[in-house]
């Protein structure tokens, strides 16, 4: 078993057992801002017992451990198709292990071949710098949040979107209100304007990537950000769509440049169980830094 | 798990407790349950059979597909086992409550008006897990008795038999036709509307 074998297996582990920090604190300040005796507040505890407990045993957080996103920056002269070979090795052996559940399905057949690695899983994003160091960044997302994603087409009549930022706080808003507590809220929105059908919604991923306290260096979507954050924790949907305060943990907003003809706003949606992690890399594959 | 204000619930459940519950109580389940998502409901409403000797009748249908693995002796130990989504068994629900004489359901996220009614009609109420607590949950099923259907739906949508105990849950939608998802989804859209 060589070095990037091993350090990936490690990264799926603490990535479908671990929460990052910056999540585990949103988790907390979210609990103290329950009202007491509520089944908000004994929805959070259980989350916090959950967050624990799942560190401890070394064992899922969430039994949906989700769609496998590595997001991999690499020097020029890397070798994509070994990294991608070994990649889909460790994926079939944390299977095995238990790390991840037996989550691929053929769409064709419905068979489950319990290996976790087949067309589009599990999924790498290469990404090319001028820089030596090796960064692999893993994302588990689950289908319950998943599915609650929504892409828009502006300008939308029925909710009054015009092409324009106020339109873009509309259709994000509404997404939140229909996804209620669906996606297993707290959760986290990752939100890309303009862009195509697909890299809309491949940008708006990405935006799970950043740590949930950084501000957004463009003041136009760092307000829109604290806007939504802020209009979408008085909507009373609360954890799990019990009620209460907490309805989102953070927001996170790009924007790409579109055709003129579309204007897309796409939102996905990351549950509380946000299974984020990302390690550098030596040349030979070895750990030598833990991203978050 | 915390059991203080929990209102204990054995399987079977009679008709008459399931209709003493309300939306809004806390409960801690105890007994056999099964597990069922997507390919069982889509299944079972085509006409599909439980196995021989598999019957639903007074119990509880869980919407979870959880992390099973083999330990070294060769049982089946339930390592995560939070719940899945309910809605997308709302094409579904409501008559296999009605043919399997199911009196309660367990998921996340609620379900639709069928559901709803099918529940008021035939004593059945929706149970609500909280979503992504894996741990805590899988803490809870102390035991696999049997697995059904594990080669044909795969290993998170086969019916999996566990002996449970305390199992933490919120009644979300009760038998007389009650449901919170309703009530905060309407809360919610009027407060957007002052927003917007």
């Amino acid at each position: 078993m060589n070095a990037l074998h091993s350090s990936l297996l490690e990264l799926i582990r603490r990535t479908s057992a671990e929460i990052p920090d910056d999540v585990q604190k949103a988790i907390l300040d979210a609990l103290e801002q329950e009202k007491k005796g509520t089944i908000a507040e004994s929805a959070l505890k259980i989350i916090e017992r959950n967050v624990e407990m799942a560190k401890q045993k070394s064992q899922p957080i969430c039994q949906d451990t989700g769609s496998i996103l590595f997001y991999i920056d690499c020097p020029v002269g890397f070798d994509q198709i070994s990294c991608e070979e070994t990649a889909r090795d460790a994926v079939r052996e944390a299977t095995r292990k238990g790390y991840l559940r037996q989550n691929s399905v053929d769409s064709l057949t419905g068979v489950n071949d319990g290996t976790n690695v087949g067309p589009g899983s599990p999924a790498l994003h290469f990404h090319q710098h001028r820089s030596a160091e090796i960064h692999v960044r893993l994302i588990l997302k689950g289908g319950g949040c998943e599915n609650v994603g929504a892409q828009y087409s502006l300008p939308n009549e029925k909710l009054q979107a015009d092409r324009d930022l106020k339109g873009c706080r509309r259709v994000i808003l509404d997404a939140v209100l229909q996804a209620q507590g669906k996606g297993c809220g707290p959760g986290i929105l990752g939100v890309c304007i303009g862009g195509d059908r697909a890299t809309s919604y491949e940008f708006s991923k990405q935006q799970f990537l950043r740590l949930l306290e950084d501000r957004n260096p463009n003041p136009e979507l760092d307000g829109l950000e604290q806007d939504i954050l802020q209009t979408a924790n008085q909507l009373g949907i609360g954890p799990m769509g019990f009620g209460g305060k907490t309805t989102l943990l953070g927001v996170k907003i790009c924007a790409a440049n579109r055709l003129p003809a579309s204007f897309f706003v796409s939102v996905s949606y990351m549950c509380w169980a946000y299974r984020r992690q990302g390690v550098t890399l030596d040349p030979r594959g070895e750990i030598v830094q833990w991203l978050y | 798990m915390a059991v203080l204000n929990m209102i204990p619930i054995s399987i079977p459940i009679s008709e008459e407790k399931i209709r003493s519950l309300k939306v809004g109580d806390s409960v801690a389940i105890s007994g056999v349950v099964f597990t069922g998502r997507d390919a069982v409901h889509k299944f079972l409403h085509q006409g599909g059979k439980l196995p021989p000797g598999v019957s639903f009748a007074g119990g509880i249908l869980y919407h979870c597909g959880p992390v099973v693995i083999k330990d070294e002796q060769g049982q089946w130990k339930v390592t995560a086992a939070g719940p899945t989504t309910s809605i997308r068994e709302e094409p579904y629900q409501a008559q296999i409550i009605r043919d399997f004489g199911l009196r309660g359901i367990i998921g996340k996220g609620g379900m639709g008006d069928r559901t709803a009614v099918a529940c008021q009609e035939h004593g059945c109420v929706y149970f609500h897990g909280v979503g992504g607590a894996a741990q805590v949950l899988a803490e809870c099923v102390k035991g696999v008795r049997h697995v059904y259907f594990l080669k044909e739906f795969g290993s998170p949508e086969a019916i999996w038999e566990l002996e449970v105990k305390h199992f933490p849950a919120v009644v979300t939608m009760d038998a007389h036709g009650n449901s919170l998802h309703k009530e905060v989804f309407e809360a919610s859209q009027a407060e957007l509307a002052r927003h917007v």
